[in-house]
């Protein structure tokens, strides 16, 4: 251990934002060839920590030192000049430009696109990329525009490589792929950062996890000398369980009846193919998807958020009585008494509105109540309270604007008020999106409980490993079309795997 | 160690919030610096005893009580102008046709003065002047939001371009109404009889327009923080998306929200045409409807604050076309000193939002030592 040399050394980091301490005399060693995990809450400083490292912020205090020297970082330039390389968690990549034009973008000297192809070439084959340098972005999928990214922090001579969550938008089967392209570079002798929160990818991936708490560092510690429920418990702050309880669904009826859905984007692209399933309720309905291929627009046209050009959505309620939902707007779903909420993909974007405080925010679901022509803010203030309470909202005061706060508290605030109007149906999307592990456990639990309240659900989840934990059935969508329909208890990660990316799955190629 | 003085001489870091009484300090700072840089700039420009054109400026606003009561009059207008803009702004309208509004509710009440003057009672008169200039300035602000909730057009060029169009009709009808005949002008509309000119109230001409603005004002207030349209208009405003997730009508919400911007243009069109000029001409607005998109913006929407930033501006105002009359100095002069004043004005709010941390001295003096 001793002799290995430390790419970087940060000591005694201090960072404020405002009163809010981000980072408290952090101490962290990055040594070459090594893949280290760094872990924390949301919330915890993880990215601002490596945001000062890459030259976005200035640390208020302490001394970031590069190979042994100390080293001043102001710009992403200084960063790039370090060697210094980060992929951030939000591509920023520009849409019409190639792959090419995108890596050499702000780079200084001579334009010269086909040296630039070349090199870009020989990167991809030394450590395995699949890269058209000629390609659109936005002819990319979301896995190509990381790859994109990580070429071109590559290009740039980045010996340190930092990664902020860079399997939060990809399937299992590219999650793989990234993971053997990072162990080349690591045996390649540069140092890489990774910042995630799914446990087994840092007991798959890495050598070492540092932990982070509330700004401070904790300790860190070889992943093979630790486990998944020590970390966790390390970044709590207390013993936290792993495990998300499956009740068995009682007296399930069906709630919601899709049938022959089809779906066109403005731009007449086909996103819902001739989707039909039921939902019942008192049951966790998982769906399992590559990103991008349908779940959003399934969600919004029941929501009634969507046109559809076929099909119909059908809600039974407890007395058997049917209403159609297509076709109506959201106030429409609501006037006909159907309770129904929806926890969408895009908190800040759809959910909830982000400059405003906590009870405006509740006040979104309540505003039109009575007849007055002025708002009532007592109940949704009431309800403000309740939420920050009952789910250890950790903010300042209901009078805090919501994209002051952390991910996993945004998502809590979101969850807290859509359950709140006790709903018969509950849509979520990504509903653990970029939340640390605890937050996380904390959403699947107020979902279990909706559940066994008789709520169906439909569960869009990323990480199959929580939607096999959870879901009483997935159906698995393949490009708009319904690849198939799972029982949650008995199918296994491979065979959804293989549904996502094969219509019906590839038998054949199961056993690999 | 030796290489640590690369660090940068200062950084700029984001501030909490700070308490009232210190964002006052570092406003009333910054108007007190931007008085001295005027004073310096005053003193090698022209040559004159800054404090005496200090008080030139103070002279032409409040100099005699019939040059304070303009002053508050024109205070009074251009605030009930910049509150007319301000529910499309909070619902980010960037409604800039408030001169068309302003002109086609002056032009609605300039017609019923001229054509029903005579022919109804004054009371009937006037209370039809109230109803088609608001009418006529709604109808100027729905026209550009109907286009912009059907088809998604883009709000500035349209509301820009319906002032051309107001301009137009006001020069056409100066010549289908002109008076006397060959003039080119109307004069003063109803000169003898008065029909259509608005009340005074105790005695004052100018207290009526005071005394709507501080209505218009209280109830602004009021329709955007605690009336449930107010709060549609503000969700519109942050995100669109998430008006249509909780079923908010956002091509409702446009057309509403600049139809009450509209009419209270036409509100203000009204006063400047029937209570204060009783005369219309192409530039009665005096460009107000584009000074209350800053009036606005430095309130930062807030209808109180905007009662001092409308105030301010009419000051500066004032004040300058005394001071190049006084001294023979002319507009421009005065218009430099306005810039210079509100460049300190709006330039402070990066200190109440920001910091600048300095390269801290004890490192320094550890480097020397």
């Amino acid at each position: 251990m001793e002799q290995k040399i430390a790419a970087v050394s940060l000591k005694n980091i201090t960072k404020t934002f405002g009163p809010v301490v981000a980072n408290e005399k952090v101490n962290l060693d990055i040594y070459k060839g090594e893949i280290l995990a760094l872990l924390g809450e949301n919330g915890s400083g993880k990215t601002t920590l490596m945001n000062m490292l890459s030259g976005i912020y200035f640390p208020d205090e302490g001394q970031i030192f590069i190979d042994g020297k100390e080293a001043v970082i102001k710009s992403p330039k200084d960063a790039f000049d370090l060697g210094i390389g980060m992929v951030h968690q939000h591509f920023k990549l520009i849409d019409v430009l190639t792959a090419t034009e995108n890596i050499v973008l702000g780079m200084e000297g001579k334009l010269n696109l086909k040296d630039a192809a070349v090199k870009i070439q020989q990167i991809c084959e030394k450590y395995g990329f699949e890269v058209d340098p000629n390609q659109k972005i936005y002819d990319m999928s979301v896995s190509q525009k990381q790859t994109v990214e990580i070429v071109k922090v590559l290009f740039r001579g980045a010996n340190i490589l930092i990664l902020d969550e860079p399997t939060a938008v990809l399937t299992p089967q590219e999650t793989e792929k990234l993971f053997s392209v990072l162990r080349k570079m690591r045996e390649d002798g540069k140092a890489i950062v990774i910042i995630t929160h799914k446990m087994h990818e840092v007991e798959s991936l890495s050598d070492r996890v540092a932990v982070l708490r509330r700004g401070c560092y904790i300790g860190d510690m070889m992943t093979k000398d630790t486990n998944a429920a020590e970390m966790t418990n390390m970044m709590v702050g207390r013993q936290v369980s792993l495990n998300i309880v499956r009740p068995m669904p009682i007296n399930p009826k069906p709630r919601i009846k899709v049938d022959g859905l089809t779906v066109r984007s403005e731009d007449g692209i086909v996103k819902l193919n001739d989707v039909s399933f039921t939902a019942n309720s008192g049951e966790i309905l998982g769906i399992a998807g590559i990103s991008g291929c349908g779940q959003k627009e399934l969600l919004e046209a029941i929501a009634g958020l969507q046109p559809a050009e076929a099909g119909s959505i059908t809600y039974i309620n407890e007395d058997g009585e049917s209403e159609e939902l297509l076709g109506k707007d959201p106030r429409k779903i609501a006037d006909l008494g159907v309770a129904l909420s929806f926890v969408p993909e895009d908190r800040l974007g759809m959910g909830l509105v982000g400059n405003m405080d906590l009870t405006n925010n509740m006040l979104l679901r309540s505003f039109r109540k009575g007849r007055s022509v002025f708002t009532d803010r007592k109940a949704p203030r009431q309800l403000a309270e309740k939420v920050v309470e009952e789910l250890d909202v950790v903010t300042p005061g209901i009078s805090t604007p919501v994209r002051r706060l952390s991910g996993g508290n945004v998502q809590k605030i979101l969850v807290g008020r859509e359950i709140a109007s006790a709903p018969t149906v509950l849509l979520t999307a990504y509903a653990v999106r970029g939340l640390d592990i605890n937050s996380s456990y904390t959403i699947y639990d107020l979902i279990n409980k909706q559940k066994m309240k008789g709520v169906a659900v439909i569960f869009v989840g990323e990480d199959l490993d929580v939607l096999l934990e959870i879901s009483d059935r997935i159906l698995v969508l393949c490009g708009g079309s319904v690849s198939g329909i799972v029982d949650g208890r008995k199918t296994t990660k491979a065979e959804v795997g293989s549904m996502m990316t094969l219509i019906g799955g590839d038998k054949n190629n199961e056993e690999k | 160690m030796k290489k640590s003085n690369r660090e940068p001489l200062f950084h700029i870091a984001k501030r909490g919030t700070l308490p009232y009484s210190k964002v006052w300090g570092i406003r009333v700072l910054a108007v007190i610096l931007a008085l001295l840089v005027c004073a310096v700039v005053t003193t090698i420009l022209t040559g004159d005893n800054p404090i005496q054109v200090y008080g030139g400026i103070i002279q032409g606003a409040f100099g005699s009580s019939r040059k304070t009561w303009i002053t508050f009059q024109n205070v009074a207008v251009l605030l009930i102008i910049s509150l007319a803009l301000t529910p499309a702004f909070r619902m980010r309208f960037w409604n800039i046709g408030g001169e068309g509004q302003i002109l086609m509710g002056g032009l609605a009440s300039a017609a019923c003065m001229i054509c029903l003057g005579d022919k109804l009672p004054n009371a009937l008169v006037i209370l039809l002047m109230f109803v088609t200039s608001l009418l006529a300035g709604a109808i100027w602000g729905l026209i550009p939001a109907f286009f912009k909730a059907k088809w998604n057009t883009n709000e500035t060029l349209a509301t820009l371009m319906m002032n051309y169009i107001a301009i137009q009709l006001v020069a056409y009808f100066t010549v289908v109404w002109e008076m006397p005949k060959g003039s080119g002008k109307i004069g003063i509309i109803n000169q003898d009889s008065n029909a259509g000119w608005l009340p005074q109230i105790f005695g004052s001409k100018y207290l009526l327009t005071i005394f709507l603005a501080l209505i218009v004002t209280l109830g602004v207030h009021i329709y955007l923080k605690y009336s449930k349209h107010g709060y549609e208009i503000c969700v519109v405003g942050e995100s669109e998306q998430t008006a249509r997730y909780v079923g908010i009508k956002v091509e409702k919400v446009i057309i509403r929200t600049m139809l009450v911007s509209g009419a209270l243009c036409g509100l203000a069109g009204l006063l400047l045409v029937g209570g204060i000029n009783h005369t219309i001409t192409t530039t009665i607005t005096g460009g107000q409807g584009f000074t209350a998109v800053m009036v606005s913006w430095l309130a930062k929407f807030n209808p109180f604050t905007m009662i001092l930033t409308s105030f301010l501006i009419i000051f500066l105002n004032r004040g300058a076309s005394e001071i190049s009359t006084t001294f023979g100095l002319n507009q421009s002069f005065a218009d430099i000193l306005t810039g210079i004043i509100l460049f300190f004005i709006i330039g402070c709010e990066f200190f109440i939002n920001y910091k600048i941390q300095f390269r801290k001295k004890s490192r320094k003096e550890e480097k020397k030592a």
